[in-house]
Order: structure tokens, then C-alpha cells, then sequence
């Protein structure tokens, strides 16, 4: 049975992994110049004091390629699970092989199994060789980038677990619906609901951010004004610590009362009254500059609430990068298993 | 003697439909078994349940005195064609026969691969691009080869050519005679199977009409006529199974066993046609009794 | 080896034809003693009808003495028949003829003809039966 699925699965599988095996190729040319220019620019640049020249200077290298792996990173479980995934039982639904293949001489359920684990297996390994080779080919841009957390879904293990949820969701929307497109287009939209939801609802509570208090100064402080029509406030900047995955920032007092306008107007009603920074621009991105003449008055009001106001920031450390990707991975990965349970159960004892 | 398929009170329910209701049935092995009834009658609901496709909603169903698709073993002493004999439309005739190799333990590789150069089929050519009759005929070959004690066909013929249709019983045939597998094969036209069955299962509306040995029916069954009377006068060994009356003449299909003695009727041979015929209007003349039967309850 | 053809109009069973069309190739001289008979697989092969039939077309007649099973080699021939005299034949033929004509003069069509042909004949036989 084992040679069966692979003797219907090896033309679906050639094309897939021919297309690595070109991803591969671009990666393995174009990736150890990537190295090289690291190690000559970024990493030398303590010792010349350019950094933030070096790093703007070297990101700027093979971005076109950079989008568009890790685009191909995201994209490639939901074309498993489409077309790999949903058509699997569906197409034999639909076109009545069922009757064939299941009137040999194995059972359906080693029939349902087996093609799940082939092709299953298959798509773990196209996804994760995937996301490994984009890794190793990005590590010198998430060196000098520095936020690890930003291409977390496009890097090291997660891919192969969307991969495998998401091939495992096809198979399953294609024994319950029975017809190959509609299978299709539910694997898809469920595919890409189900990842916003974990990445919006279930990612950031697995793990409860660390909490860390930073003096009220002029680098903890970003500047002032309204935001979207909000109350006049403070704008508080993320603290320089490398690699973290930053919740909140904000400004507190001893008890943990939020600073409130009331405070701030009170305390330093220069601000309010003298030519203030423009409105944040970019539709309410925190990016007040002070304009200049605001300056000291700022600084005098910074000065009046640092004694009692102090900023804090929650965020993940870098160190709980690994957490989060085994973490990720064994949602999607029991996921799949409960789903491929549901499949196998749906064979054995529904389509009857 | 064992049954090839025996079944007692099986049903098969979908929705508030059943498919097949009741049904009781003891075939015996080797005989090519006939089964008819008109379409929807739950024909392929019974094959599909003895080739283990199916699970029954009541009763239960052994074939060969295993429990159907109960494993590789059952599997492989059942060869099943399917009704529009599906095939993967992209894979080549040979990459079938492959298949077949590589799911069945008692597979005949030189048995699959004669019959398809005696069948004249391009073994490279893709499934997708064969006629019907040249389908039909890789379903059969792929059902043979595994080495099966019984054939379930389902209405293989239908779809077929008069030409087709020869041929695809030609070889069924032969195969009957070179391997002696018992075979069940089903169809709403009885003139389909008239030449090959030496059992007959009449299905109508769900129910078993009747299931016996085609002899013993041509045998047993009789059209007599004459005078004008009433069915209910005859003697009890006499059932009718159909009437119909003209203000002279009656005319009668009846089943016994005994010999016709009343001089006053003429008695002719029926055909095997006739007496399906005779069953499927007797069954639907009990539905419609049924059914009228509630409007009045009602 | 003769090949059988079936009549599936005739309305008589198939391996009675079988039966039939074995007496009458004897009849004619067409079989022999030693002569084999076509395999059940043979038949079937090319009129595709159960093999079953054929078996019990042969079984006939070998109980009729006139066929025998050899295991392993198929079923020949071992008696014969009488062969109908052909001046015999032809002298019951002119009769017949000049019967028809009588009945047909009478006003006859085809079906009271055979109408009275077949009564005559079961009646005759059954006669000769009983």
C-alpha cells in the first residue's frame, strides 16, 4: 500500500520538490555573499562606529529575494493543504475510485493512514527543508535586523507544523465535504482563520511577558501630544533591548496608576499651551518628535514626574524565541494528529 | 453447502429512505447469480454492503461466511466491479495493473497482463482515454486478477454497446468456466443476464421478490389460460403471481409444483423475462395496495 | 468440432439447443465417434452464456450414451444416431406440401397453420408418452 501511494502521489511530489530544489539553488548562490558582506560590514562595525550605516546599508542587499522567500514560506502549507491536502479523498469521492481502491485487497483504514502518512510526511519535509534553507539564507539580515520575533512564522521549526495542519485540515475537509473544489476553498480560508486567531489569541498568552521598569528620561520618553484624537499624552518609547517581542509600554506611578492627563496637564501645563509636536504622523504611529522650543519644557516636565513615574515594559525576552517555536509547533502539530484522527474515524465508519 | 451470500433481515437505511429493507437470502456457491429489479431498487446497495463498501443500519450480511471488508483476507476473496466501473482517469492501464500487484496478496500478474493484450488495450494508454466497454473490461481484468472466490458486478453491461455487452459477458464467462468463481452481477434489464444466470434474485422497491434457481423458475412457473373465473378458485398449490382478466378470458402467470390438471386451461412455457416481469408487477401492485391501505387507515 | 449458435427467439432452453443441434450435426454425418466436443470454455468464449449450460447440455448427452467426458481432454463423441433415411425425409416433405396447400386452399393462414401443427404434435407425443 505504501508503494501504491507513492506510485499516485511521486507526479505531485516531483513538482513540489522541484521547485526546492530551485529555491534551493538561488539560496545556495546567492546566501554565503550575504555572509560575507555581514562579516565585513555589520559585524566590523563596532570598531569603525557606523552601525546604524552599516546595518541600513547591508539590509538593503537581495531584499526583493528576502520578500519573497519568506512570502514562500508562509504561502507554501496552504498550497499543501490545497492542493495536496483537500483533493486526497475528495478526487476519490468524487470520482467514484473509492470503489476501486477500497475493494482491494487493504483495508481502508491502512488505505486512509498510509496516504495520510506518506503524503503527510512529505509535506512536513517540503515545508521544513523550506523553512530551514530560508533560515540559514536570512541569518545574517535577522542578525542585523535584531527582531527575531518579526519573522517568527518564517523561521526554523513553526513552518513544518503549519505544513502539517494544514495538509491534514485538506484531507479532512475533503472527507467531509466530499468534492474536490469546495474542499479546496474551505482548506484554504480555514487555513489562514485558524493562523490569524493563533497568532492574535493564542501565541501571545502561552507564555506570560516579563515585566521590567525603566526611569522616566529623556530616551523612555518619545515625545508628547494627541494620538488619533486621544487624550494628550506622553508617548513612551520601546526600551533598546535586542531581539524582544515588546506587549505594552507605558507610564506608571509607584501604585501602577497609568499616567493620566489630568497628571500631565497639571504638572506641566506648558506643554499643553506651547507649540507641541505635530500630530504623530502615518495615521497614529507613535512618532512624536518635539518640536524644537518644546524641548525644555518637556524636559522640565520629565524631570517634575520622575520622581513619582517611572516606564514600564512588557515584552518576551529573545531567550524565549526556542520556547515559542516548540511551543507553536505542538499546537499545529496536535492539531493535525487529532484531525488525522477525525479523518481516520470519518473513513472507517462515516462513508459507509 | 455454503452460501456465497446469505443475509438475514438486512437493511440499509439512508435518511428516513431504506435502501434495502428486510432482506433474506441464501445464494449458494457456484452460480452465476442474476440480480434484477428496476433502478433504485437497491441493487447496488446490496452489492456495495457484500463488497464491505457499506455497513448494514439492520441485520447482517456474510459473504463466503466472512464478515465483508472485515480485512485483507475477506478483501481479497471478493472481486467487486463498480458500477460505471471507475478507474483513476490519469493513470495508465499498466500502472492499474500495477496497482493491483501492489494491494492484492494473490494477485496474477500473467492473468491480468494476457487478458489485456486479448482485449487489444494499449497497456500504456491512460484509463481517462478508453472507451466505456474497454473500461468495463479493465475493471473486470483488475477484479480476476486478484484471484476472488465470488464476483460482485454491478450493472457492468449498462453502459455498454450491444457489441460491448458481448464481449465484457464473453469473457466473464470464461472466466466462470476457467477458475469456477461464483458471480453475482446486477441489472435492471433481465435480457442482459437471460444467457448467463442460473440463479435469479428479483429486487423491487427494497424488498426480495423472489430468489431462486432459474431452472427450478422456468420449471416451476407456468402462463395458463382459459375460460373466464376468478384466480381464487384454484387449487392451493397454485399462486398467482399475475392476472388479467377480459370478459371471456382469463389469463394467468402462477407458480407450482405440482402438474396443471384442469383440462380447461391451456398452459404455455413462460421465458425467464416473463417471470421477472410477472414479480415486479406483483410487487408494485402490493405497493400500491399498501399504499391505499394507509389513505384509508388515514 | 462443430460450433454451436443459439436461436434466443426459439424460446426453447439454451442447453436443450445445445442438446438438439449435437443430435442433428449426428444426423447429418457432421459428427462422428471420437469427435470433440468444443470445451465449456470454448462455448462460452463465444456465446456467452453460463458455462453451467454447457455442462449440462454434455451430461445429457452422455446419459444419452452418446458423448463421454475424458478427464483432463474434454468430451467426445461416442455413439451415434440414427441418420434419417433422406428419401424417407423427401417423401414427408412432398406430403407436408401437399397438406398445406389443401389447408391454405381452405382458407388457412400461416398462424392457424402452426396452430394446428403444434397442437398436433403435442398431442402426438403426448400420446406416445403416455
Amino acid at each position: 500500500m505504501m508503494r501504491f501511494a507513492w506510485l499516485q502521489f511521486r507526479n505531485q511530489a516531483a513538482v513540489v520538490f522541484g521547485g526546492l530544489a530551485v529555491v534551493a539553488v538561488i539560496l545556495a548562490i546567492t546566501g554565503p555573499h550575504l555572509v560575507h558582506l555581514y562579516d565585513t560590514t555589520v559585524a566590523t562595525c563596532a570598531a569603525h562606529g557606523n552601525c546604524s550605516t552599516a546595518t541600513s546599508v547591508f539590509l538593503k542587499n537581495d531584499h526583493t529575494l528576502q520578500i519573497l522567500f519568506d512570502a514562500l514560506v508562509v504561502v507554501v502549507p496552504g498550497i499543501i493543504g490545497v492542493f495536496w491536502g483537500a483533493p486526497l479523498v475528495a478526487r476519490e469521492l468524487e470520482s467514484g475510485t473509492f470503489r476501486l481502491v477500497w475493494t482491494q485487497s487493504v483495508t481502508r483504514t491502512r488505505w486512509i493512514v498510509l496516504k495520510l502518512g506518506v503524503v503527510g510526511l512529505a509535506s512536513i519535509v517540503a515545508a521544513g527543508l523550506l523553512g530551514l534553507m530560508v533560515t540559514w539564507w536570512s541569518s545574517p539580515m535577522d542578525r542585523a535586523n535584531a527582531s527575531m520575533y518579526t519573522a517568527f512564522d518564517q523561521r526554523d521549526l513553526v513552518p513544518l507544523g503549519y505544513a502539517a495542519f494544514a495538509f491534514v485540515l485538506g484531507v479532512l475537509c475533503g472527507v467531509l465535504i466530499r468534492r474536490t473544489l469546495p474542499a479546496m476553498g474551505t482548506t484554504l480560508v480555514a487555513f489562514v482563520a485558524t493562523r490569524l486567531l493563533v497568532n492574535h489569541f493564542v501565541l501571545p498568552k502561552l507564555i506570560a511577558p516579563t515585566q521590567r521598569s525603566f526611569a522616566l528620561n529623556g530616551v523612555t520618553v518619545q515625545g508628547f501630544g494627541q494620538m488619533n484624537g486621544g487624550p494628550f499624552t506622553l508617548f513612551p518609547a520601546n526600551p533598546n533591548i535586542p531581539n524582544a517581542w515588546f506587549y505594552s509600554t507605558q507610564f506608571v506611578d509607584r501604585a501602577g496608576h497609568p499616567l493620566s492627563t489630568q497628571v500631565l496637564t497639571s504638572a506641566c501645563p506648558l506643554l499643553e499651551s506651547g507649540p507641541g509636536p505635530s500630530a504623530p504622523a502615518g495615521g497614529g504611529v507613535e512618532s512624536a518628535v518635539p518640536a524644537p522650543g518644546a524641548g525644555s519644557a518637556l524636559h522640565d516636565c520629565i524631570a517634575k514626574l520622575a520622581a513619582t513615574y517611572h516606564e514600564v515594559v512588557a515584552f518576551q525576552p529573545a531567550s524565549r524565541y526556542w520556547s515559542f517555536q516548540w511551543c507553536e509547533l505542538a499546537i499545529y502539530l496536535g492539531v493535525a494528529v487529532v484531525l488525522a484522527g477525525t479523518c481516520i474515524w470519518w473513513v472507517r465508519r462515516r462513508l459507509s | 453447502m455454503t452460501a456465497v451470500m446469505e443475509t438475514a433481515g438486512l437493511g440499509k437505511q439512508y435518511g428516513k429512505r431504506w435502501a434495502l429493507h428486510d432482506c433474506s437470502l441464501a445464494i449458494p456457491e457456484g452460480k452465476v447469480v442474476g440480480l434484477v429489479g428496476p433502478n433504485g431498487a437497491g441493487k447496488t446497495t446490496l452489492l456495495q454492503l457484500a463488497a464491505g463498501l457499506l455497513t448494514p443500519t439492520a441485520g447482517t450480511i456474510e459473504v463466503l461466511g466472512g464478515h465483508p471488508g472485515s480485512g485483507p483476507e475477506q478483501l481479497g476473496r471478493v472481486g467487486f466491479v463498480a458500477q460505471d466501473t471507475p478507474a483513476y482517469s490519469r493513470m495508465s492501464v499498466s500502472q492499474h495493473l500495477r496497482m493491483g500487484a501492489l494491494l492484492n496478496s494473490h494477485w496474477d500478474d500473467e492473468l491480468a497482463f494476457r487478458r489485456i493484450e486479448a482485449l487489444d488495450i494499449d497497456p500504456r494508454q491512460r484509463a481517462g482515454s478508453l472507451s466505456g466497454g474497454q473500461r468495463a473490461q479493465l475493471a473486470l481484468t483488475l477484479a480476476i486478477a486478484k484471484r476472488p472466490e465470488v464476483l460482485l458486478l454491478d450493472e457492468p453491461v449498462a453502459s455498454l454497446d450491444p457489441l460491448a455487452r458481448r464481449e465484457f459477458l464473453q469473457v466473464l464467462m470464461e472466466v466462470v468456466a476457467e477458475h469456477g468463481v461464483s458471480v453475482v452481477l446486477s441489472s435492471h434489464l433481465v435480457a442482459d443476464l437471460e444467457r448467463v444466470c442460473d440463479y435469479l434474485v428479483v429486487l423491487v422497491a427494497s424488498h426480495i421478490q423472489v430468489a431462486d434457481d432459474v431452472a427450478e423458475l422456468l420449471a416451476t412457473h407456468h402462463r395458463i389460460s382459459g375460460p373466464r373465473r376468478d384466480s381464487r378458485s384454484l387449487p392451493a398449490d397454485q399462486h398467482v403471481i399475475e392476472e388479467s382478466h377480459t370478459d371471456r378470458q382469463t389469463t394467468l402467470l402462477i407458480r407450482t409444483e405440482q402438474p396443471i390438471l384442469d383440462p380447461a386451461w391451456t398452459t404455455r412455457p413462460v421465458t425467464l423475462e416473463d417471470i421477472v416481469l410477472a414479480y415486479m408487477g406483483q410487487a408494485r401492485d402490493q405497493e400500491r395496495a399498501r399504499k391505499s391501505g394507509l389513505g384509508v387507515l388515514r | 468440432m462443430i460450433e454451436f449458435q443459439l436461436d434466443s427467439t426459439s424460446g426453447v432452453a439454451t442447453y436443450l439447443q445445445l442438446v438438439q443441434q449435437v443430435h442433428q450435426a449426428l444426423q447429418l454425418g457432421l459428427l462422428e465417434p471420437g469427435d470433440q466436443l468444443p470445451t465449456a470454455q470454448q462455448v462460452v468464449g463465444k456465446l456467452a452464456i453460463n458455462p453451467n449450460t454447457v455442462l449440462k447440455a454434455y451430461r445429457d448427452l452422455e446419459r444419452e450414451g452418446l458423448a463421454r467426458a475424458r478427464p483432463g481432454q474434454g468430451t467426445f463423441i461416442v455413439g451415434t444416431l440414427p441418420r434419417t433415411d433422406p428419401a424417407t425425409q423427401a417423401r414427408f416433405l412432398e406430403s407436408m406440401a401437399k397438406w398445406l396447400r389443401s389447408a391454405r386452399a381452405a382458407g388457412l393462414g400461416t398462424d392457424d397453420i402452426e396452430a394446428i401443427y403444434r397442437t398436433a404434435v403435442r398431442n402426438c407425443f403426448a400420446e406416445g408418452v403416455a
